[in-house]
Formats: C-alpha cells, sequence, structure tokens
C-alpha cells in the first residue's frame, strides 16, 4: 500500500484552555477527495490548519505524503522545523479560504503568479503563461487584468483557487470554499473543484455542500467536539448515518 | 399641482423638478465671510507695514533660497530616516520576542516622550557626555575614536534630533498600517510557501502603504516645518537665514513673510505629491478603479454625474 498523503494520529490542538481537536485519526489516500463535515466549532477548518502547519498541534502526530508536519525526527526526540523548511513544505500544499484572502494590490495575474516567481524561482514568463493558462482553465480567460475589489466572490475564489493550483500541490485543502458565497455563484466554484477532483487530485474539503460530497468525495468525515465521529464512504455517512449526531447534523443541512 | 413635464410620454410619473428649500442661515454666513475677507485683503495690500517691496526683494535672495535648499535637505534626510526607523521599530514592536518588541516600546516611550527641541539641544550638546566616540568591539578595544565635536556637527545633530525623533512617531504610523491588514493575507501567503519576510515585503507591506501614507504625507508637511527648531542650533535653514538679514535690517515681518511663502510653496508641492502616492497605493481598493482625476471632474461636472 501507498503513503497515505495525509495521516493524522491523535492530534490534539489546544488554544490557551479550550482544546478544540481531542484526538483526530486520519487517513486520506493519495489521489482522495475527503469532505469534512460537522457543525461549526467541530474543529474541522482548525484540522485543516493543522495540515500545512499553520497551526501547531500539541499533541499526537501528523504526517503529510510521509513527512512529520514541522518537525523532524531524530531518535524519540522531535525537533522544530526552521521556518525555511517549513515553507517550503507549504509550498506544495495549496490551500483556499473561506473568504479568498486573494491579495487586494494584485491583480489576478499577479495573485497568480507571485508566489512561483517568489517561492519556485519561477521565471516571470513562464509563470504568465501558466497563470494565464490555468485562470482560463476556471473561466476567467478575460479577467487576468482586474483586481480583486473588481471581481464577485465566486470569481475571486476561482482566481484563489487557480493561485494555489499555481504552485503545482499534491494536496489542496479547501476551508468552507463556498460559504461566503451568494448561491447562485456557488456553482461555478464547486465546477472547478469538480474538474480538479476529476483530474486526480487529493483534496481535503471542509463544506457544507452535501451534494458535493455526495457526488464528489471518495469518503466524508463527520466531526462533532473536536473528535471525529464517524466517516466513511459518502453513501453510507450521508445516507445512512450509523450515529444519532450525525443523524441529527444531517436532518438539519438536508 | 401637475405641470406638463410632471408626466412622461407614457403618462407615468417623470422627472422631479422640485422647488429647493431656502436656506437664509447660509446667506448670512456668507456675507459676513466676504465682509471680513475683504477687510482683509485691503489690510494686507493696503497697509504699509508689509512692505511688499522687501517681500519681494528678498524672496529669490540668495542667502535665503541657501537656507530653503538646507530645509529641504534636512526634512527629506530626516524623513528617509524617520521612515526606514518607523518600518524596523514597528516590526519589531510586532514580534513576539518580549526583549525585541520591549526594546522597541522603550524607545518609542522615550522619543515620544521628551520635545523634539531637547532632543536636538541634547545631540548639538552630545559631546560634554561623550567627549570621544569609539568604533571597535563591545567592552573591548576601539579602533577608531574621533573627536565628538568633529563627528556631530551642528547640521549632524539636527538629522540625529529630527529623525530619531520621526522614527518614533513612524513607527507607530507603520504598525497601524499593519495591523490594518486583515490576518487572512498573511495565512493566504505563508500557505503559498512564503516566509514570513516575504510575507512581510510582498503581502503586508505594500497594503499596509493604503493606511500609512496619509499620516505620512502629514508628517512629512509636519517635517518641514520643524525643521526650524534647528536654527536653535545654529544650522542655517530657512528660518535662520532670514532671521540673520532682520537681525541687522530689522524688517522682521516682510522676512517672515518670504519664510512662509517658501514654507507654503513647498508643502503646497507635497500635497499634490502625497495625492498621487495615494492613489498609486489606493489601487485595487475600490472598484472605480481606472477614473483618472480628469475622468472624475468631467462625472462631477455633468447633471447625472452630480446627481449620484
Amino acid at each position: 500500500m501507498s503513503t497515505p498523503m495525509v495521516l493524522a494520529e491523535g492530534v490534539h490542538k489546544r488554544f490557551g484552555r479550550n482544546e478544540v481537536l481531542k484526538g483526530i485519526d486520519l487517513e486520506v489516500a493519495p489521489g482522495e477527495v475527503m469532505c469534512l463535515l460537522g457543525p461549526s466549532g467541530s474543529g474541522k477548518s482548525t484540522f485543516l490548519r493543522c495540515i500545512n502547519h499553520l497551526e501547531k498541534i500539541n499533541q499526537g502526530r501528523l504526517s503529510v505524503d510521509g513527512e512529520l508536519v514541522g518537525y523532524r525526527q531524530e531518535g524519540e526526540r522531535l525537533h522544530e522545523l526552521p521556518e525555511s523548511e517549513v515553507a517550503r513544505k507549504r509550498a506544495e500544499i495549496g490551500m483556499v479560504f473561506q473568504h479568498f484572502n486573494l491579495f487586494g494590490h494584485m491583480t489576478a495575474l499577479e495573485n497568480t503568479t507571485c508566489a512561483p516567481v517568489l517561492v519556485k524561482g519561477m521565471g516571470r514568463e513562464q509563470a504568465r503563461a501558466k497563470a494565464a493558462e490555468l485562470l482560463g482553465r476556471v473561466g476567467l480567460g478575460d479577467k487576468l487584468e482586474a483586481y480583486p475589489a473588481q471581481l464577485s466572490g465566486g470569481q475571486k475564489q476561482r482566481v484563489a483557487i487557480a493561485r494555489a493550483l499555481a504552485m503545482e500541490p499534491k494536496l489542496m485543502l479547501f476551508d468552507e470554499p463556498t460559504s461566503a458565497l451568494d448561491p447562485e455563484l456557488v456553482g461555478d466554484v464547486l465546477d472547478a473543484m469538480k474538474q480538479l477532483a476529476r483530474d486526480g487530485m487529493t483534496m481535503v474539503v471542509v463544506t457544507h455542500e452535501m451534494g458535493f460530497a455526495r457526488e464528489v468525495a471518495d469518503s466524508v468525515v463527520f466531526m462533532d467536539g473536536g473528535l471525529v465521529v464517524e466517516c466513511g464512504p459518502p453513501e453510507q455517512v450521508i445516507t445512512d448515518p450509523q450515529h444519532e449526531r450525525t443523524r441529527a447534523f444531517l436532518s438539519k443541512v438536508l | 399641482m401637475s405641470s406638463p413635464e410632471a408626466t412622461d410620454a407614457q403618462g407615468r410619473p417623470g422627472e422631479i423638478r422640485a422647488v429647493p428649500v431656502r436656506h437664509p442661515g447660509r446667506w448670512i454666513a456668507a456675507a459676513i465671510v466676504v465682509v471680513l475677507a475683504a477687510a482683509g485683503i485691503r489690510s494686507v495690500v493696503t497697509d504699509s507695514h508689509y512692505e511688499w517691496s522687501v517681500v519681494g526683494h528678498y524672496l529669490f535672495d540668495e542667502p535665503v533660497l541657501e537656507g530653503l535648499r538646507v530645509t529641504l535637505e534636512l526634512t527629506v534626510i530626516a524623513m528617509a530616516i524617520g521612515v526606514a526607523l518607523g518600518i524596523v521599530l514597528a516590526v519589531m514592536r510586532l514580534s513576539p520576542n518580549p526583549l525585541v518588541s520591549g526594546s522597541s516600546w522603550l524607545y518609542i516611550w522615550f522619543f515620544r516622550g521628551t520635545p523634539v527641541l531637547v532632543q536636538l539641544i541634547f545631540w548639538y550638546n552630545i559631546s560634554a557626555l561623550y567627549p570621544k566616540i569609539g568604533l571597535g568591539i563591545p567592552f573591548g578595544p576601539s579602533f577608531i575614536h574621533p573627536n565628538a565635536n568633529e563627528l556631530i556637527k551642528p547640521f549632524t545633530a539636527a538629522i540625529l534630533g529630527l529623525g530619531l525623533n520621526e522614527g518614533a512617531y513612524m513607527a507607530e504610523i507603520v504598525r497601524a498600517g499593519i495591523i490594518s491588514v486583515d490576518e487572512g493575507q498573511g495565512d493566504a501567503a505563508r500557505a503559498l510557501g512564503m516566509t514570513r519576510l516575504q510575507t512581510m515585503r510582498r503581502v503586508v507591506l505594500p497594503q499596509a502603504m493604503r493606511v500609512i501614507i496619509p499620516p505620512t504625507g502629514n508628517e512629512t508637511i509636519s517635517m518641514l516645518k520643524t525643521t526650524s527648531l534647528v536654527s536653535v542650533i545654529a544650522v542655517g535653514d530657512l528660518l535662520y537665514a532670514v532671521g540673520t538679514i532682520y537681525s541687522v535690517n530689522f524688517k522682521v515681518i516682510p522676512l517672515l513673510i518670504v519664510a512662509s511663502a517658501w514654507y507654503l510653496t513647498c508643502t503646497s508641492i507635497l500635497y499634490v505629491g502625497q495625492y498621487y502616492l495615494e492613489r498609486y497605493y489606493g489601487r485595487g481598493h475600490s472598484r472605480a478603479e481606472n477614473a483618472r482625476l480628469w475622468e472624475r471632474m468631467r462625472t462631477l461636472a455633468s447633471p447625472h454625474g452630480a446627481a449620484r
């Protein structure tokens, strides 16, 4: 069996005295699309942010593609990785945020070329060509020179997806990518994500879009109170949930 | 009451042409302002104490222009030191290391808490405190040790006093700019693999500039005028130059008008510069991105634009 893309073993995360993750065990295989469901405050977004070390975990082990996140193990001891190492590993993981977080002072094209040039040292021309191609693929070929403030929410989120893809990540993290969008703009973003899933990208998606989870996900994880309540293929977790808590949640969102 | 244009061709309610509300208070206020302004202008033009001919004679006088040059030089150098120092201090202040952020706090506390005039005189007299300044290993031997009196000339003292003081104020302005940028920007930059330094330089600071520029323009204008304090430590700035002249010919008022005219000219130029800087760093912020100045004025001039 191949190395899991994401492997979490007993992951705990505390903010002060508030324990947000209370022992998460998860495994995401290469090419798998996993959807994280659950009520707000259940720790889904925090877990996602732990995967690329935007948050440090307090206990347990978390590794991406066989390498520990944020640490290096020598014998029994863990050593914190220097910032440059952490940055290098983050560059291999794309992330899309609920509030887009596009760089407001850069055009769509500059947003997409910025990191490849700065972080990967890609040539400016090559980065531009690649960015234009990616933006075209998400249906924004005519918006290259637009600033984020001139784009709709759905367009912004598609730029954000293109920006993440420009780094050629081996794993994509989506943190409620459609929650801040008008209902009629959600479809375009979901389409871009479906296309990505079809192309074989490994994806971990925090979402409330049950239709997307059912259609695209290989596995669905239901979280509550910082723990994984139930996980399995979508037809099982969404259609025939085993736990009372899952049933109660699904009855409200479906 | 219905006039012919109250309904359009289809008989539906037409464009509104209402009788405007009268504002008699505004008319009275305007009349008072006009009378006061006329009296003021009359006094300025006809009163012989202004001695406009003397003003004209000294406006482009060689020593005055030399003083103006020193004033501008001081402003530019002191602001450059202030901005550079301010950025460093602001980043230090936001550091997680308490020693680093604490020392920045202490610096700001000290330099903001004492008058800049006192600081200027302090630097001017630094040789009384440190007669010799050595460059070498701390607590070890020093290699070169110039005389403080020779190293800290009045001009150097002026630059140190103004620049180090300005750094403290700029630090707070830059810090306000940095924390005004949404945290998500930093998250996104780091998620893309940028280091803290790259995130700060490429993502956070350029966006903080939009908040930093207006108060910095204010500081620059303030600095231009604050440089006049250096005349106290015998630096030949604009005020010192006119002071030297009127101490001989006693034409105090006309020469102060000369100085004021130059100060006003320079601050006016700074206003224009600030407008363009603000526009540059405001890019991407408004939807009316590409409206140039003249396009905006045309919109305002047209009746439909004015109604908006």
